[in-house]
């Protein structure tokens, strides 16, 4: 079983969001990057977990710079085998979906898994994008995921439910909360890590379907309001006459 | 200038259809819908009072499978010579969107609040609601998301025509098994008005209390991760960031202190009240209106005032 897992870098969740060049750029300033949690938690994880029990290989991808070795480092120290870094900004996510499929198509991979969705554009295309560039099924935001030979049965969410379904291999699946845990890595694996192939390859040429103009922030909510507990009357009266929500 | 707008009409017109149906209305143009499934004509037909000139309706496939589904657009997409697709940004929305993005080259704007500004650019939420981003699609067929809850649909013409279409989609590649849903519940992203629970319920027998609340109101129930954990609530209940985003006109809070991952999942909210007994629960820094006090005592009265301002007439 070759299991190919794409990562991406996204900003630690306690991260101060602001931005620069005139609004048009995120502002790195102090920004600590981590594995996007649901590339890591629950579509790395449940990738080992596979490869612990039926053998075979992990492969993580990820779309970007130099320094996101250090994101590629760890999931190594999770306990992936190799890495793959295609060299260039992750601009659009059908230019990354592209480079990743690229790469997949020469490499025959049973299984390609992502998060359901990167915690700093919320998205939730490149999954679906590299399932149409391979012509693969695909199955979103599932959250149990169990191999039984070629034949992959899954939990997925769905408009108000959940479906158990099944499909054929090879297919793309992106990975949600319930799917597995997250697992700390220790030292031999960090060790390990510092050994495994990480390899470097060039991006293809792709159009940018789409392009962040600029960026603003909310506007700061005014203070709470504080209401007397005993005094229910009021909250509900204010929700009606001011607020206008009832 | 055409638009078609999908929409999955499954278990009847749920009014995130609506509201994607009078949005596009408002792009401008001729405005097709693409569906499948087995909904009466009659009730497809409705969807003119929102903007459609026409429904073409597929009857050959369920809508499970997102490469069908894809197919299907795709082929309504060339039919009507459509510039803009759009979707309510779904879990369906969220498999074939992209796929769709690829097959016509056409860029994806996902989770649209809304409507494209002059320059045609659209604003979505990033960095999980903590700030908007403004897209520009580079390609000449464009396909929009819209994020629940953002744009109120608006009725003012009559019933249009539906019309039998058929994509000739591929045969399903997605055995469904199973399928669960609940009855007669509002899908969570799509409540206006959401009564949320936390720890500070201190264990699901006390869940009675919140459901009383939210029944008075109309609301739905939602829950933090920790209460979804520990298996006091489902799992489809948990809002947050690993749980579902909403933005509900209406939130309140109660015994959930508010950890930057659950605001992540409803600071698009409209207005957010907090009720818990910390003071420096860090929610008491998101909502706009505070209730410092145990939600024991609290709840009850609320609810009874609640019912009070029903019963006068609201």
């Amino acid at each position: 079983m070759k299991i190919l897992v794409c990562i991406s870098k996204s900003p630690d969740t306690t991260s101060k969001i602001a931005f620069v060049d005139q609004n048009t750029k995120f502002d790195e300033n102090g920004v600590q990057y981590i594995i996007n949690p649901y590339d890591e938690w629950y579509a790395l994880v449940r990738a080992l977990e596979i490869k612990e029990t039926l053998g075979g290989d992990v492969t993580v991808i990820t779309v970007g710079p130099v320094a996101d070795d250090a994101i590629i480092r760890k999931a190594l120290a999770i306990g992936a085998d190799d890495a793959v870094r295609i060299d260039a900004d992750p601009t659009d996510a059908y230019y990354t979906a592209v480079q990743i499929a690229e790469y997949a198509k020469t490499n025959n991979f049973d299984l390609v898994l992502t998060g359901k969705e990167t915690i700093n554009y919320n998205g939730s295309q490149v999954a679906g994008m590299i399932a149409e560039s391979l012509n693969f099924p695909f199955v979103s935001l599932a959250t149990k995921l169990d191999v039984n030979g070629s034949t992959l049965t899954l939990e997925r969410e769905i408009v108000g439910g959940l479906q158990v379904v099944e499909v054929s291999l090879p297919a793309v699946v992106s990975c949600a909360k319930g799917m597995a845990e997250q697992r700390i890595p220790n030292m031999r694996g960090i060790m390990a890590a510092r050994t495994k192939s990480l390899q470097v390859v060039a991006p293809v040429s792709v159009d940018l379907l789409t392009t962040y103009v600029n960026y603003t922030m909310p506007n700061a909510k005014s203070t709470c309001k504080m209401i007397d507990p005993t005094n229910m009357d009021e909250l509900v009266a204010l929700l009606h006459n001011e607020a206008k929500v009832i | 200038m055409s638009v078609l707008v999908y929409i999955n009409s499954n278990s009847g017109l749920h009014k995130s259809a609506l509201e994607t149906v009078s949005y596009g209305k408002k792009l401008g143009g001729n405005l097709t819908v693409i569906t499948s499934g087995s909904a009466d004509d009659s009730k497809l037909a409705t969807l003119g009072k929102y903007g459609a000139n026409k429904v073409l309706v597929d009857r050959s496939i369920q809508g499970d499978d997102d490469q069908q589904l894809t197919q299907l657009i795709a082929a309504a997409a060339d039919s009507v010579g459509a510039t803009t697709i759009m979707f309510s940004h779904d879990l369906t929305a969220k498999a074939v969107a992209p796929r769709l993005s690829v097959r016509l080259k056409a860029g994806l704007i996902s989770g649209a609040i809304d409507l494209p500004a002059a320059d045609g650019t659209v604003k979505v939420n990033v960095f999980s609601g903590k700030a908007f981003g403004s897209v520009k699609v580079n390609s000449s067929v464009q396909i929009i998301s819209l994020l629940p809850n953002s744009f109120q649909p608006q009725e003012n013409g009559s019933d249009c025509a539906v019309e039998s279409f058929s994509a000739n989609a591929p045969a399903s590649l997605i055995k469904v098994l199973s399928t669960k849903k609940p009855e007669g519940e509002i899908p969570l992203p799509e409540a206006e008005l959401v009564v949320s629970a936390g720890r500070g319920m201190k264990g699901p027998e006390n869940w009675g209390m919140v459901e009383d609340l939210a029944s008075a109101l109309g609301a739905a129930t939602a829950c933090s991760r920790p209460v979804a954990d520990i298996g006091w609530r489902p799992h489809h209940e948990h809002v947050g960031q690993t749980g579902v985003a909403i933005r509900p006109n209406l939130y309140i809070a109660i015994g959930i202190s508010g950890a930057i991952q659950h605001l992540a999942g409803v600071n698009g909210s409209k207005v957010i009240v907090a009720i818990n007994t910390d003071a420096e629960a860090p929610f008491f820094k998101a909502a706009d209106y505070g209730v410092l006090g145990d939600a024991f005592e609290v709840l009850p009265r609320l609810t009874e005032a609640v019912k009070k301002f029903k019963a006068s007439g609201h």
